[in-house]
C-alpha cells in the first residue's frame, strides 16, 4: 500500500524523533497535551467550583441539564473558526488566547454537569450527619460533598479531556502549534502527495488519546475516597432534556 | 495562517444580503448535512441492533462490544478521518464511517439497558400467552424498550450534527463548508461562519425536537423517557 510506504518514510526524516524540533512528534505531543491540559485546568477551575455551589444550594438545576445538551449541539469546528476570526478581526494575538477560549468553553459542560449531578446525587445522610456535628456548609461543601462526588466529577473530568485532545487536533487549522494536529491539517494540504503524513499524523493523535483514556481509566481507580466503591457509572450522561 | 489576516475591514458581522444571495447554496449545504448525518445514524442503528441481540444472548459479548466500541469512541474525529483518507480519499465514505462508529456505544448500551429493563412478570406473561423468543423481542421488549432507545438517538443525533462541520476540515461539503469560508477566502467572510454554526446548532435542536415527538407518537405509554 502506497500509504503506507509514503507514511514510513515520512516517520524516517529527520528530527521527527526530536523533542526540540517542531517537525517531531515527541515535541507535538507536549504541545498537544500541555493545551489540553491548561484548556481542562481552566475549564475545571470555572465549572467544578460554580456547580458544587449551586448543587449544595440545589440552584440551577436547568442549567445543569440543558449544559451537556447544549454544549453536545456546538460544533467545535465552528467555535474555534469564529473566535479566530473575532481575534483577527480585533487584531487580538490569533495563535494561543482564540483556541484556548474555543477549547474551554467546549469543556466547560461535561465538568459542570457531571460535578453538579455528583453532588446532588450524594446520599442526604451524609450531609445531615455532617450538618449535625457542627460542620459549616462550606466546609459541607469542600470536606463531604466534593470528596465524595470526586468519582463523577472525574468522569465528567475525563469526557472532558478527551473532547480537547479531539478539538486540540481541529485545532491546527488556525493554530501554528495545534500539537499532533499540526501533521495532519499539513497533509491535507498537500493533497495526495501527503496521504503519508496524514495517515503518520492520524495515528498518533489516535494513539495519544487512547493512552490519556487508559491513564484516566487507571486515576479514576485509584482517585476515589477509601470507603466509596466506585460505581462504574458510565462517562456519557444521558438523561433527555 | 497568518496570511489571511488581511484587515477584515468595517465588514458588518452578519449580513442578510450574503443569506439572501446564497440561498441556493445553504439548502445544498443542508441537505449534504443532513444526508450524512441520517446514514451514519442508519448504519450505527443497524450495527448497534445486531450487537444488542448478541449481546443480549451472551454476557461476554456485550462486554466485549461494549469495551470496543468505548475505544472506538474516543478516537479523535480527525484523527479517524485522517486514517480513512489515503485509502477512500475525500469521499462520503471516509466521512460517514467514523461518524457512524462514534454512535455505536450509545446506541448500543442504551438499547440493551432498554430492553434489560423490561419487567420480568411482561416477559413471562408473553411467554405465557405462546410468544416465540423473536416475537417476544420484536412485540413486547422493543417496544417496551423504545423510549430509552429514542432517549440514546437523541443525544447520537446532536452528536453527530455537530462533528458533520468537521468533515470540511478534509474538504466535503455539509454546514462545515461556510464554516471553512471563514479562513479559506483571502477577506474572511464571517457571515458564512455564522450560518455554518447557526444552522448546524438549529439542525441539532431540531432534529433532537423531532426524535422526541416522534417517539412520544410511537411510544405513548411513556411519560417520561428512562435514563441509561
Amino acid at each position: 500500500m502506497n500509504a503506507f510506504e509514503q507514511a514510513l518514510d515520512w516517520l524516517g526524516r529527520p528530527g521527527r524523533w526530536s523533542w526540540t524540533d517542531p517537525a517531531g512528534i515527541p515535541y507535538r505531543t507536549v504541545e498537544h497535551l500541555g493545551f489540553s491540559a491548561l484548556s481542562l485546568l481552566v475549564a475545571a477551575a470555572l465549572a467544578v467550583p460554580s456547580a458544587l455551589l449551586l448543587a449544595h444550594f440545589r440552584r440551577g438545576a436547568f442549567l445543569a441539564s440543558s449544559a451537556v445538551n447544549i454544549g453536545r449541539a456546538i460544533p467545535s469546528f465552528g467555535l474555534i473558526i469564529l473566535f479566530w476570526y473575532l481575534a483577527s478581526r480585533w487584531g487580538v494575538g490569533t495563535s494561543f488566547w482564540p483556541l484556548l477560549l474555543a477549547l474551554v468553553a467546549l469543556a466547560l459542560p461535561p465538568l459542570f454537569s457531571n460535578t453538579y449531578a455528583g453532588v446532588v446525587s450524594l446520599e442526604p445522610d451524609a450531609v445531615d450527619a455532617a450538618r449535625g456535628i457542627g460542620h459549616t456548609e462550606r466546609q459541607i461543601m469542600l470536606r463531604i460533598e466534593l470528596p465524595l462526588a470526586l468519582p463523577v466529577v472525574l468522569a465528567g473530568a475525563r469526557v472532558a479531556f478527551l473532547q480537547l485532545v479531539a478539538t486540540v487536533a481541529i485545532g491546527a487549522i488556525v493554530n501554528d502549534g495545534g500539537g499532533l494536529g499540526r501533521f495532519i491539517v499539513d497533509g491535507f494540504a498537500q493533497g495526495a502527495g501527503g496521504y503519508g503524513e496524514i495517515l503518520a499524523g492520524g495515528l498518533a493523535v489516535i494513539v495519544l488519546a487512547l493512552v490519556c483514556e487508559g491513564v484516566f481509566a487507571l486515576l479514576e481507580r485509584f482517585a476515589v475516597p477509601r470507603g466509596l466503591i466506585l460505581s462504574r457509572r458510565t462517562t456519557l450522561t444521558t438523561r433527555p432534556a | 495562517m497568518s496570511e489571511y489576516l488581511l484587515a477584515a475591514g468595517d465588514r458588518p458581522l452578519f449580513e442578510w444580503r450574503w443569506v439572501e444571495r446564497n440561498a441556493d447554496q445553504i439548502v445544498q449545504r443542508l441537505g449534504e448535512h443532513l444526508a450524512l448525518t441520517a446514514a451514519a445514524l442508519a448504519i450505527g442503528l443497524v450495527v448497534s441492533l445486531a450487537l444488542a441481540v448478541l449481546s443480549l444472548r451472551w454476557r461476554w459479548f456485550y462486554a466485549v462490544a461494549l469495551g470496543t466500541a468505548g475505544a472506538l469512541y474516543v478516537i479523535p474525529s480527525l484523527g479517524a478521518f485522517a486514517l480513512l483518507v489515503p485509502f477512500f480519499g475525500l469521499s462520503f465514505t471516509t466521512a460517514v464511517i467514523p461518524l457512524a462508529t462514534y454512535t455505536l456505544l450509545i446506541l448500543l448500551r442504551n438499547i440493551v439497558t432498554g430492553i434489560q429493563q423490561v419487567p420480568e412478570e411482561v416477559r413471562e406473561a408473553a411467554i405465557g400467552m405462546g410468544f416465540t423468543r423473536v416475537r417476544l423481542l420484536l412485540q413486547v421488549e422493543f417496544p417496551l424498550a423504545l423510549p430509552v432507545v429514542v432517549a440514546g438517538l437523541r443525544v447520537a443525533a446532536v452528536t453527530t450534527i455537530g462533528l458533520v462541520t468537521v468533515t470540511a476540515m478534509l474538504g466535503m461539503g455539509g454546514l462545515g463548508f461556510f464554516i471553512r469560508q471563514g479562513i479559506q477566502t483571502t477577506t474572511p467572510n464571517p457571515t458564512a461562519i455564522i450560518v455554518g454554526i447557526g444552522l448546524s446548532i438549529v439542525l441539532a435542536v431540531l432534529v433532537d425536537a423531532l426524535l422526541w415527538v416522534g417517539e412520544r407518537a410511537l411510544a405513548p405509554w411513556a411519560r417520561k423517557a428512562g435514563r441509561a
